[in-house]
């Protein structure tokens, strides 16, 4: 069997640094696996957050060799293993402990949105009528397993720190999935333009090339977002539209 | 007391899967205050596993189909041990429960006319299963969630309970800590509900997640509640087995339902060589029936793989032990057949399984619509758990309430698949209803400052046990080898002398559990949570074992090589689990109530 040196970030909010571990690697493995071995075989309080094992839930992102990644789907066949693997927390949240941040920024930024708003019912029987077509344009974002790895590359989070004045990708993606849900009525877009800050998006696109569940945010979801704001807000036509409709 | 964070309300719900927040949901509703505990964090619980879908009868597919029809196919699935009221509210209540999730905000597949598309599964007789693709557990989790977080719940993530606090009987509270910080928190509550899932920690190979602990169930019988029915334990026959670090991880039964096969070493579909006769009428007897079936013909009957759960397990080890398996200890279960039979066929499996195949590729570099996957059975719910009235899912302690996988009583010896999400809804909103009630009725009780002082003491024992931190007093070695040995011993082909032995083991482990260490402090700290959630698996463990060596016959999950056939007595019995006063484990053996006249009326109508 081979070993392989796995160089993790130990520390807290306090500070940190770099440690190394040698652990022995098997066919199939997945970064998750060696954090696990090393966490029962020498580190047992070294601190890692996970939960499905098969990239499902979102739980166990960190930064491989530099890279925004889920651990429970980052096969080690896929690295180089004759040098050391990296593995460090996300950088655009504070550090709780060794792998483990403090996201619950992201919880508090979702209930700030408004929630979904169905139209009456279609039927007498209460229900609704949907084509497939129309659930299938949503289905995109309604994939998201809220990892967060896109709001961690995100530069106007993780170097500008503007956690204040922009929901960032992943809460783009989930207005996105409201405004475009074939049910829903409620009316977005000034908090879009205002509190959420869909301007400070300047379209790198970094958020679409980390997603996992290779969600097409910037795309599918922002720029369509962006669009509707311009065309209620900056478009003259429509503005004149509106002064005329009262 | 002044020691601890406290926090007061009326309805505490520990857990934060489906049925923790469909039971949440229900009792903020009612204008009760409303706290929720999760070991992890919001939306990340095993729910977001779950891939088939939610069975209701809503006849959107075939309105052949009733909630009559489906209350006999849980029955016959679950071997008429299960508690019929609770199979008939289920059955009636399901359809409601999925319509109201579509008025939250989640969307299903759709049929031609625009409603929601069901679809066929193991055990079902029509197809009934609403679903969203291959991930119908995290649009229903997403959708509970979402919604949950704007109706003034408080939620408390990354915090576990290691004690129910009582009031002489009563549930009032409960004691945890949380992960970041290692603080010791106390919970007051006029009403608890339990919510925690399932068990699949305790053994090997499992498709659960480090959470399922079987917490709920030991708390519960700490308390003095009943557990009920715990020998049956499911073994889903298709999880992934290759490479050995996803060993375990599920493979949705969708996968046949849309046509996908099992076959052994010589390539033969050896699921049709063994037919159990209660099924055989509404069971193929050719392949080219079966795959019109999965096409949505209704006059053909279902093909074999889509038979109950703990048969195609039983048949898949077989396989396997009479060396006809695949190279890797499995089966083989292959889709990508059915390219040549549907238009475009590659990106029909795509679309129809897209996480499976997502799966497969990243994680096994096996390209479904291409090969066969390597498949075998896992360790994946429990059908035991806490007994629960059927309306109102309060335990047999006052004040505690229990929904989900943690309950017991709907599903008998074996889970029909589908029948988990709407389990979660039905039942979990009726907790969630009944605690509300209950806590309107009551007052806050009274916490015994000593019962906290000890229970923080015995928490933080394996830290201050650091010293000795040795094989013998790690909790992750305790933990692997009680996996290996419920696997070995108690797994699905049971026999006595090897379960007396797992009693011994267990025992043993109980032992060095008590003088497990965790190095380190206690700030998010795996090593001592570990540690912490070993009682609850011996616990678990110890129930299971007991309970299946006093079954003595083979019915649904429990098989037993020495009581190979089902036993009209045995099938008469429920096993009660309960703490005797000395503090150990006593068995005890009920008489199951007879059927009403109404219930079998409708069971013999409908299981011709
Ligand atoms: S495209 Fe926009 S949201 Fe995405 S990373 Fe770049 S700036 Fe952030
Ligand atoms: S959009 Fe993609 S990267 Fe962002 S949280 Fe969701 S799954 Fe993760
Ligand atoms: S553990 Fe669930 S996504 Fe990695």
């Amino acid at each position: 069997m081979a070993r392989a040196i796995f160089s993790i970030w130990r520390g807290d909010q306090s500070g940190g640094a770099m440690q190394d571990y040698v652990t022995e690697v098997s066919e199939g493995m997945v970064v998750l696996d060696a954090v696990h071995q090393i966490q029962a075989e020498s580190a047992h309080d070294l601190a890692v957050r996970w939960n499905c094992k098969a990239g499902k839930c979102g739980s166990c992102s960190a930064e491989v060799n530099g890279k925004p990644r889920l651990m429970c789907m980052t096969r080690l066949s896929d690295l180089p293993l004759d040098e050391p693997v990296t593995i460090e927390p996300m950088q655009a949240f504070p550090s709780i402990r060794d792998l483990v941040t403090d996201v619950s920024w992201n919880f508090e930024v979702k209930t700030k949105i408004k929630k979904f708003t169905p139209r009456p019912p279609d039927a007498a029987d209460g229900t609704w009528r949907i084509a497939q077509e129309d659930v299938e344009r949503v289905q995109e974002f309604r994939k998201c397993i809220e990892c967060f790895l896109c709001q961690d590359v995100c530069h106007v989070l993780r170097d500008h720190h503007l956690h204040d004045a922009f929901i960032g990708p992943r809460f783009l993606v989930y207005t996105a999935a409201l405004e475009m849900h074939p049910l829903d009525v409620e009316d977005r877009l000034a908090d879009l333009k205002e509190a959420h800050g869909v301007g400070y998006c300047n379209i790198t696109k970094c958020c679409t090339k980390s997603c996992p569940e290779h969600i097409t945010i910037t795309d599918n979801a922002i720029i369509p977002l962006k669009e509707r704001v311009v065309d209620r807000f900056y478009d003259p036509v429509r503005r004149l539209l509106r002064v005329f409709q009262g | 007391m002044s020691d601890y964070q406290t926090h007061q309300y009326d309805v505490l719900v520990i857990g934060a899967g489906g049925a923790g927040l469909r039971a949440a949901i229900e009792a903020s509703g009612a204008g009760v205050s409303v706290g929720v505990i999760c070991k992890s964090l919001l939306g990340k619980a095993h729910t977001v596993m779950a891939e088939g879908g939610i069975a209701a009868a809503m006849a959107n597919v075939d309105d052949r189909d009733g909630w009559q029809v489906h209350f006999a196919d849980t029955m016959r699935g679950g071997q008429y041990v299960n508690n019929a009221r609770m199979a008939e509210i289920h059955a009636k209540e399901a359809p409601e429960r999925v319509r109201e999730l579509e008025a939250w905000g989640a969307l299903f597949d759709r049929t031609k006319d625009g409603r929601i598309l069901q679809r066929n599964f193991g055990g079902h007789r029509y197809p009934r299963l609403a679903h969203v693709g291959d991930r119908t557990g995290l649009e229903l989790i997403r959708t509970l969630q979402d919604h949950g977080i704007h109706q003034g719940i408080q939620f408390h993530m990354e915090c576990t309970v290691t004690r129910l606090l009582q009031d002489g009987d009563r549930v009032v509270g409960a004691f945890g800590y949380d992960r970041e910080k290692g603080r010791f928190r106390v919970f007051t509550a006029k009403a608890v509900i339990l919510a925690t899932g399932g068990i699949g920690r305790a053994y090997a190979v499992t498709s659960n997640s480090w959470e399922y602990t079987g917490d709920g169930h030991a708390l519960a019988y700490h308390a003095g509640a009943d557990l009920i029915d715990m020998e049956f334990v499911q073994f889903h026959p298709t999880g992934m087995v290759w490479p050995p670090s996803v060993r375990g991880i599920l493979v949705t039964e969708g996968v046949r339902g849309e046509g996908g096969v099992l076959r052994n070493s010589a390539g033969q579909r050896f699921m049709f060589d063994h037919i159990p006769d209660n099924y055989k009428p509404q069971t193929a007897d050719n392949e080219d029936e079966g795959w019109r079936y999965c096409q949505g013909d209704k006059a053909a009957r279902r093909p074999p793989e889509l038979l109950t759960r703990d048969h195609v397990a039983r048949c898949i080890v077989r396989e396997i032990r009479e060396g006809r398996g695949s190279p890797h200890g499995g089966v083989f279960l292959d889709i990508s057949w059915i390219k040549a039979h549907v238009p475009d066929g590659e990106a029909h499996i795509r679309k129809k399984l897209p996480s499976m195949y997502h799966q497969f590729k990243e994680l096994a570099g096996i390209d479904i619509t291409k090969e066969p996957m390597e498949v075998g059975p896992t360790t994946h719910y429990a059908m035991g758990g806490v007994r629960v009235d059927a309306e109102t899912q309060m335990s047999s302690v006052p004040g505690l309430f229990a929904a989900g996988e943690c309950a017991a009583g709907l599903h008998g010896a074996n889970r029909l698949g589908g029948n988990s999400l709407s389990d979660l809804l039905v039942f979990g909103k009726r907790a969630g209803e009944h605690a509300a009630l209950y806590a309107k009725r009551t007052t806050q009780g009274e916490v015994d400052g000593g019962v906290l002082d000890r229970t923080a003491a015995e928490a933080l024992a394996p830290i201050e046990r650091q010293g000795a931190a040795n094989a013998e007093s790690n909790p992750f070695a305790i933990q692997h080898e009680l996996q290996e040995a419920m696997q070995r011993l108690v797994g699905i082909v049971r026999l006595e002398s090897e379960m007396r032995e797992a009693v011994t083991v267990i025992a043993g482990l109980a032992e060095r559990a008590r003088r497990v260490s965790a190095p380190g402090n206690r700030e998010y700290n795996p090593g001592w949570h570990t540690a912490l959630d070993l009682d609850n698996l011996l616990t678990v463990s110890e129930a299971v074992t007991l309970a299946a060596i006093e079954r003595k016959e083979s019915r649904g999950a429990q098989f037993r090589e020495d009581y190979q056939e089902k036993s009209s007595v045995e099938g008469q019995v429920t096993i009660v689990i309960r703490k005797a006063g000395d503090g150990t484990m006593r068995v005890t053996r009920e008489t199951l109530p007879p059927l009403s006249p109404e219930h079998q009326a409708i069971i013999d109508a409908n299981t011709a």
